[in-house]
């Protein structure tokens, strides 16, 4: 391998590693404010590059049936949650939230089938698809098990993933997609090809962690998350609401997946089951930053994409063997760095 | 409870009920049906497994599957491709599981929480795509051309003869875990989820205890390989994915995650619904493989979200708890000589425990003399605590030095200090609500008993077992409850788990037990009990260190005090010195005016 080969592959990993840094803060962020490893996160990703990608090409993508039915749902638990407890006058709020709001951007992509929309518009459409998945799969599969330890919520999510993944088969068929780049602008920096696309997925993932950075310094909502991470019942005692804090952090969530999916959509061809491994290995980057940190997970993030390229390189069979034994000297220095407590969960399962 | 409730007659006939008709299945059945009872068995092996990893120990595998394909693999390669027979890929494929689990455990175990069950997604992941990717393995197509396993020249090719070997097999593992969990160690491994820390109290080597279990979950799920491999005939990379080891995880869970029956019913449940949707949803879609996993996924989340316990727990009410005493020996075992009276068995040296900027113990220094009971006083705060904690191991000190029957025991790990004997209890009490009495206090016994993993799987321990019931029984009416052995501690009021904990540490034959705040809770009555209790265990030569905020109970109990305050010590001597000091009248009501 020499200089050339080299840069090469650190920029094509400095680029994945960007769309792992994405998933991996948001994969922290769900995980630090509702105790939930959201496992499905790259399945957003994947939805969105594979909506966008039907969108481009004209067809109603399979995103609008799924927020509608989610929906449906989780008004339904909604409604029956507040009829059996008798608060018949938070059914209208239920009803906004869970009725109305989720089903805009299906109601609008329906409306707008035939017209073709800008490429712009076209993208946003695509965010706003998938936004609303997250915190309704909250709703529906991780708020009845509120009580229930770390250990069952990731079951779910585990269970969660493999529901939305087979349902984007039916939504999406079994081809690959390739969405349109958002640039085909091409530089030569030092004898090194770096397209547009590349440095857009590395600005935005800057763009975006220093935006989520801001947001938990300075706004209210972002401090209410941050404290409902760092102690839950105390959170709740000065009133932040443990639901509400969470739905948040899964539409903040759901906007970094759905980014990172539009980032990466033109880059890889996308299927409707790549978003697992992308979740997983963003799940590495995670893991160094012991799911707490955002810096290092970010720095996590940025070495599992050089390591997956030059993996790849060295050997493209076992790459993926390499990438996630990785993950286990990582985690022996983690339990050394920072010993786990014992968990005294008596409930599980 | 109206509910009809099996006798416990019937209940003991159940099982053979149900082998007599597993046997039978096969001259009524047809081969189709033969073929999916075959699953379920090879199903409930590695389920068997995971209740007990999951189920009992808490530890959740999303890998399970690659060890059935590593199994499944060693068996292939060992008789299609070397021409071995297939006992000889059967010792191939323990061994090669065995030594992947241990390699495994020993660089996840240790991890906390989640982090060790996502790593078993990972490490699960790896091992499927180097299946995958191995061209002598056969990579994507696999091995073809497996033969069929002989027993005693018998060829076992047709699926009802390998049918009645799969379930020899179930019956064996089954066994082999009833065993265990009724044993000394199964003790312990009950005990793994939300026990941890009253665990080491008693001695247990928790690392050890989730190697043991990691290990042996991993090996029936090699031998559920093998039978897998010689079943098909022909093996590939898919059927030992992610997606399988959420397929068993699902039979552990579905039958009752803690429960041995429960893997059995959970995989015959998994299998008879995936042959039944396999049925369904191609009339319902083009894609119905896929929908598979969809159903799968959502009814795991429904099992979860409302029946936690799984199937069986359902059924439960009806099958009625065995209160039978286990049988006990005549004589206990035998006991530690005591250090003599007088002599020093504890001595703690200028010991500092900082937590970041605040010193909880500053430079504390006192002994503890053989017989003696040492009363450790001072106002909230003071550091009582943390110092209890560093007597125990369960906290390890930043300088300083104790000293336990002339070993020093500054950073010993708690085990190692129950092990030397040091018993203790806690404040906030850590018993197991789910177990008997007799079970807890048996769980004491634990540092005095050696029978290992293995004996316990074969109940060769038995003599042990009658004899550490006899110690447990013994200490149990010590305390005044033996007549309520076989209630579920769970059951007990407050006073009477504090006083089952103390039990517990007496039947661990200690030199010294330190109790935290035993009388915390009681009501008066109880407290004169406790005080006559400890009185009797003193007279037997144990010596006692207790943190107490009830001056009462203290002072007409203790020989010598020690007063903390902000982490320092004010002073010590003996209840009426202390009484009298004004240091600590003004530590406890403020300045004098």
């Amino acid at each position: 391998m020499d200089i050339q080969i080299a840069s090469i592959l650190a920029v094509d990993g400095i680029a994945t590693g960007a769309i792992y840094v994405l998933i991996a803060l948001g994969t922290v962020l769900i995980f630090s404010v509702t105790r939930v490893m959201f496992v499905p996160f790259g399945d957003l990703a994947a939805y969105s590059a594979l909506t966008l990608a039907m969108l481009q090409t004209g067809q109603l993508p399979g995103t609008v049936m799924l927020v509608s039915v989610l929906a449906g749902i989780a008004l339904l638990m909604e409604l029956t949650s507040h009829l059996r407890a008798g608060k018949a006058a938070k059914i209208p709020k239920a009803i906004l939230y869970y009725g109305i709001l989720p089903v805009l951007p299906p109601l609008i992509a329906w409306l707008s089938q035939g017209t073709v929309l800008p490429f712009w518009a076209q993208m946003l459409l695509a965010l706003a698809l998938v936004l609303p998945i997250a915190p309704l799969l909250d709703r529906i599969a991780f708020r009845p098990l509120a009580d229930a330890s770390v250990l069952v919520l990731l079951i779910v999510a585990v269970a969660v993933h493999f529901a939305i993944s087979g349902l984007a088969l039916l939504f999406f068929g079994p081809e690959g997609y390739r969405t349109e780049p958002i640039s085909r602008a091409i530089f030569d920096v030092g004898g090194v090809i770096v397209s547009a696309q590349t440095l857009l997925v590395v600005l935005a993932a800057a763009a975006f962690s220093g935006l989520l950075y801001l947001y938990f310094e300075r706004t209210i909502s972002g401090k209410a998350l941050k404290a409902t991470s760092s102690n839950r019942l105390g959170a709740r005692l000065v009133g932040i609401r443990p639901q509400v804090t969470g739905t948040i952090a899964y539409l903040l969530g759901g906007l970094l997946g759905g980014v990172s999916g539009l980032l990466i959509g033109p880059v890889a061809t996308l299927y409707y089951d790549s978003g697992f491994l992308i979740g997983l290995k963003a799940f590495v980057g995670a893991v160094v930053g012991g799911l707490a940190s955002y810096p290092l997970t970010a720095l996590g993030a940025i070495a599992v994409g050089l390591l997956e390229s030059f993996a790849s390189f060295w050997s493209s069979q076992i790459k993926e063997t390499i990438v996630f034994s990785a993950l286990i000297p990582i985690l022996i220095w983690r339990s050394l760095a920072a010993p786990q407590h014992e968990e005294e969960e008596e409930d599980i399962a | 409870m109206s509910a009809p409730v099996l006798s416990p007659r019937v209940k003991r006939l159940l099982p053979w009920i149900v082998a007599a008709f597993i046997a039978v299945v096969p001259i009524f059945a047809g081969a189709f049906t033969i073929t999916l009872m075959n699953y379920i068995g090879i199903g409930a092996i590695v389920a068997l497994g995971l209740v007990l990893l999951t189920g009992f120990g808490g530890l959740t595998s999303f890998g399970q599957a690659a060890f059935v394909g590593i199994g499944a693999y060693a068996a292939a390669w060992a008789t299609a491709v070397m021409g071995l027979p297939p006992f000889a890929g059967l010792a191939l494929a323990l061994a090669l599981t065995a030594a992947v689990a241990l390699f495994l455990g020993a660089t996840t175990l240790r991890l906390g929480g989640h982090y060790l069950p996502l790593s078993t997604i990972a490490w699960g992941i790896a091992i499927y795509y180097l299946f995958a990717n191995i061209p002598s393995l056969g990579a994507h197509d696999g091995i073809r051309g497996i033969p069929p396993i002989t027993v005693f020249g018998l060829s076992l090719a047709p699926n009802t003869s390998i049918y009645y070997l799969i379930f020899a097999l179930v019956a064996e593992a089954m066994w082999l875990v009833s065993n265990l969990l009724d044993s000394r160690e199964g003790r312990a491994i009950r005990s793994l989820r939300g026990g941890a820390t009253m665990l080491a109290s008693v001695g247990v080597d928790l690392f050890r205890m989730r190697m043991l279990i990691f290990v042996f979950a991993a090996v029936l799920a090699g031998l559920a390989g093998w039978l897998y491999a010689h079943m098909l005939r022909f093996i590939s990379p898919s059927p030992f994915d992610v997606r399988a080891s959420i397929e068993y995880l699902l039979m552990a869970m579905a039958g009752g995650a803690a429960s041995i029956w429960g893997a059995l019913v959970g995989s015959a449940l998994v299998v008879f619904l995936k042959n039944w949707v396999q049925d369904i949803l191609p009339h319902l879609s083009k894609n119905a493989t896929q929908l598979e996993i969809v159903a799968f996924a959502v009814s795991l989340i429904l099992l979860l979200q409302y029946a936690r316990g799984g199937v069986l727990s359902l059924l439960g009410t009806f099958v009625p708890r065995d209160t039978t005493l286990p049988p006990a020996a005549a004589t206990g075992l035998p006991h530690r000589t005591p250090p003599a009276k007088g002599s020093e068995i504890l001595r703690v040296e200028g010991v500092t425990k900082r937590f970041g900027g605040l010193v909880a113990v500053n430079n504390v220094s006192f002994d503890l003399q053989a017989g003696e009971i040492l009363g450790l006083i001072g106002p909230n705060g003071a550091g009582k605590s943390t110092l209890f904690n560093l007597v125990s191991g369960a906290l390890g000190i930043n300088s300083g030095k104790i000293v336990f029957l002339g070993e020093d025991m500054s950073n010993a790990r708690q085990m190692d200090i129950a092990r030397a004997g040091l018993a203790r209890t806690f404040q906030h009490v850590k018993l197991r609500p789910g177990m008997t009495l007799v079970d807890n206090v048996l769980l004491g016994v634990y540092i005095r008993t050696q029978a290992g993993f293995g004996k316990c799987l074969l109940h060769l321990e038995r003599e042990e077992e009658r004899r550490a019931t006899r110690v447990a029984l013994d200490a149990l009416d010590a305390v005044g409850l033996g007549g309520k052995a076989m209630e579920l501690a769970g059951n007990l009021p407050l006073g009477n788990q504090r006083v089952l904990e103390i039990a517990r540490a007496l039947a661990a034959d200690p030199i010294l037990i330190v109790l935290d705040e035993p009388a915390a809770g009681l009501r008066k009555g109880e407290k004169d009990a406790l005080a006559v209790l400890l009185k009797a265990i003193q007279a037997r030569g144990v010596s006692i260190l207790l943190v107490e905020h009830d001056m009462d109970f203290v002072m007409g109990l203790v020989d010598r005090i020690v007063v903390l305050d902000f982490g320092s010590k004010l002073m010590e001597g003996t209840p009426a010195e202390v009484r009298a000091s004004p240091a600590v009248q003004e530590a406890y009501l403020g300045g004098v005016a």
